[in-house]
């Protein structure tokens, strides 16, 4: 049996926008034979993985919580990926936006105004976006691979934090635990509902997300983008430059990620500590393609994500199933979107003899 | 054993892994596939080769095993951009996030476990020779697998015949498919010994380079892998010699500490990831070079008409 593809004459509107529920679908599925392989009921696993945060007030701030990150990082990486600018580093634009963001509450400790968590949030955006100018700047100009030099920036960026609250930024009082001091309430983001712990950062996710659906679709810029990406020998004749594009995709997503990471050590950490995410700049990747590259879409996909965070949480305690569980099902997740997507571009025929191509199998 | 041979054992060791991971990418991406996921292979080679180790009680069969389960994950890869022709840059992440976490959750029981170790092979005579003997004859087979593995894979790129039909792949796939060449049979084959490779670099560093289980335990070898494909110029005895360099600096900072160093242990750990960012850009800065190097057809979709 061979599978071939047949390019459809053009993509399937409906299976483009069925694509992202198949992918969940299959990913359900393919959970439910995970959790049975770990000797659980399916049924049950599934549930309290699923369904379960999200009849709980407290559950479904948590995923806000979360998604905020996923957001603010999936829509800047859809400008990247949309453009075939390919940042990967985004964990570590995330940690520098946070050490950045984090150099007022800090260093001026005793400084009580209303002016510190805008600049909080200013610096945040400069700091992931000049970390984010590296890679930029050597692809631009060097021709270096964009790919690995923003992902070997993480482990850097990482190591750079570890060392900063263990060393010079570590709290006085924290009896040698490597955290900075707790911030000040000042520079905390303040939270938006009475009913839990979401904070103003969760606006700015979805402001972030719009804002950039509006440039997509209405802008000579998100044209720019889309051809760019598609062809840059088209872009050139354009007049389109491809160079100006690694810059502005670079930037934007460093800077929302820098965006994320400071609105992540105000609004939930309220401090430095070594380690600030559970991989939020990995996981946006997934929320971005999940989006299916489309900043509205990515709202969505952060919130499934998210809920795949606080879903893994939740197996672990009530049954006892490591919350590695979590990546997995981010990994299964992704891989399904991927083949999914293939539906969209192509049929897919199963050619059950090797001499009789036009005795077709189950086209889809 | 002197200071010296100390030292260029440890560099022999961290050398290893990342010689036999790129050597197997290489291949890969000599056929005009770019698999990222050589961490998320890599990883999952180790904790499949420690929980085999730990279960079998042979490193033997620890080692075959992450030798298979690199192999088997890889097609993985191979069906999503192979015949389904997804995107390769995205496939390639997602299998990195897939490994990470399956790995997770096959070393769970074995962390803080100790491991076995693979065992040292002593080749009679020539270990005996001064200086040398010890350093390159009384070695595990990892290694001694690695430097056949390079000189294997050499020859075969540039000697055999499959070798050449592989590359002419690499290069335009449209007129090797036109000329009969068997494009995406050959590809899959690639790609699988590349899953492979990355899979006994794993198990290399969860059965000789640190004989436990640890969450993430690659590290970013993976990744430092695929730079060194780029820094090899895609050529096998390259990669030899960029592995060795990349060692030496990965060990360096372990001397550095140990010798009292007064610079912040974070910033000697950089150092390996620093240093792939300046070779990258010392490599690629001048195009033409690049594109003389590169395969022609790397990374892009191949749907044979019909």
């Amino acid at each position: 049996m061979r599978i071939e593809l047949e390019k459809r004459a053009k993509p399937s509107m409906l299976l483009s926008i069925l694509s992202p529920f198949l992918a969940l679908g299959l990913t359900v599925i393919a959970g439910g034979i995970m959790f049975a392989l770990l000797g659980k009921s399916p049924g049950m696993a599934l549930y309290s993985f699923f369904v379960e945060p999200l009849l709980d007030v407290w559950s479904l701030h948590e995923i806000a919580i979360k998604a905020t990150p996923l957001i603010l990082i999936g829509a800047g990486l859809t400008v990247c990926y949309r453009s075939n600018n390919w940042n990967i580093g985004a964990e570590g634009q995330f940690i520098a936006g946070a050490i950045a963001g984090a150099i007022v509450p800090v260093l001026f400790h005793d400084w009580h105004s209303p002016l510190v968590l805008p600049l909080m949030l200013v610096f945040g955006m400069i700091g992931g976006a000049l970390y984010a100018a590296i890679p930029a700047f050597l692809k631009a100009h060097m021709n270096t691979n964009e790919i690995l030099t923003s992902l070997m920036l993480v482990y850097i960026a990482q190591l750079f934090l570890d060392w900063l609250v263990r060393g010079p930024w570590r709290s006085p009082d924290a009896y040698n635990f490597p955290v900075t001091r707790d911030f000040m309430p000042e520079a905390v983001l303040p939270e938006i509902l009475a009913s839990g712990r979401t904070n103003l950062g969760f606006v700015f996710a979805l402001v972030a997300a719009a804002g950039l659906w509006f440039m997509m679709r209405y802008t000579l810029k998100g044209f720019e983008i889309s051809v760019l990406g598609q062809s840059e020998r088209a872009g050139r004749f354009a007049g389109f430059s491809s160079r100006r594009m690694i810059w502005f995709s670079m930037l934007v997503s460093g800077g929302l990620a820098g965006l994320a990471g400071v609105s992540e050590v105000s609004g939930v950490i309220n401090k430095l500590q070594p380690i600030i995410s559970p991989g939020y700049g990995f996981t946006a990747i997934i929320v971005a393609f999940l989006g299916r590259l489309n900043p509205l879409g990515v709202i969505a996909a952060g919130l499934v994500l998210a809920l795949t965070y606080v879903g893994g949480e939740a197996v672990q305690l009530t049954l006892n199933i490591s919350d590695k569980i979590t990546r997995v099902f981010q990994g299964l997740l992704l891989f399904f979107v991927l083949s999914c997507d293939t539906l969209i571009q192509y049929r897919i025929r199963l050619v059950f003899s090797r001499i009789g191509r036009s005795s077709e199998g189950g086209a889809l | 054993m002197g200071m010296i041979e100390a030292i260029l054992l440890t560099v022999i060791t961290a050398a290893t892994p990342l010689v036999i991971a790129s050597l197997g990418e290489l291949v890969t991406e000599r056929s005009g596939v770019l698999n990222l996921g050589v961490e998320g292979m890599m990883v999952m080679g180790a904790a499949i080769a420690f929980a085999m180790t730990q279960v079998t009680g042979s490193p033997y069969l620890g080692l075959l095993a992450g030798i298979g389960g690199g192999a088997l994950f890889s097609l993985l890869f191979g069906f999503l951009t192979l015949t389904l022709v997804a995107n390769q840059v995205a496939t390639g992440l997602a299998l990195t996030i897939l490994g990470l976490g399956i790995s997770g959750q096959i070393g769970e029981p074995y962390v803080g476990v100790s491991g076995i170790k693979l065992p040292q092979i002593v080749v009679p005579v020539l270990s005996d020779i001064p200086f040398f003997g010890p350093v390159l004859f009384r070695q595990d087979l990892v290694f001694y697998l690695s430097i056949t593995l390079v000189a294997g894979v050499s020859w075969f790129l540039f000697r055999s015949r499959t070798g050449l039909k592989m590359r002419a792949i690499g290069d335009n796939h449209a007129s090797a498919h036109a000329l009969g060449i068997h494009v995406i049979r050959t590809r899959y084959l690639a790609v699988m010994f590349g899953g492979a490779c990355a899979g006994l670099a794993g198990a290399q560093l969860s059965l000789v380079y640190t004989p436990q289980w640890v969450e993430n335990m690659s590290a970013g070898r993976g990744w430092i892998a695929l730079a060194l494909v780029v820094f090899a110029s895609w050529r096998p005895w390259r990669v030899l010699a960029g592995g060795y360099l990349f060692g030496a600096v990965s060990i360096s900072q372990l001397h550095a500490q140990a010798f009292g160093v007064g610079i912040p242990s974070q910033f000697l750990s950089a150092l390996p990831y620093a240093a792939t960012i300046v070779v990258l850009i010392l490599i690629s800065h001048n195009r033409r070079v690049t594109l003389i190097n590169t395969p022609a057809s790397l990374g892009k979709p191949f749907v044979p008409d019909r």
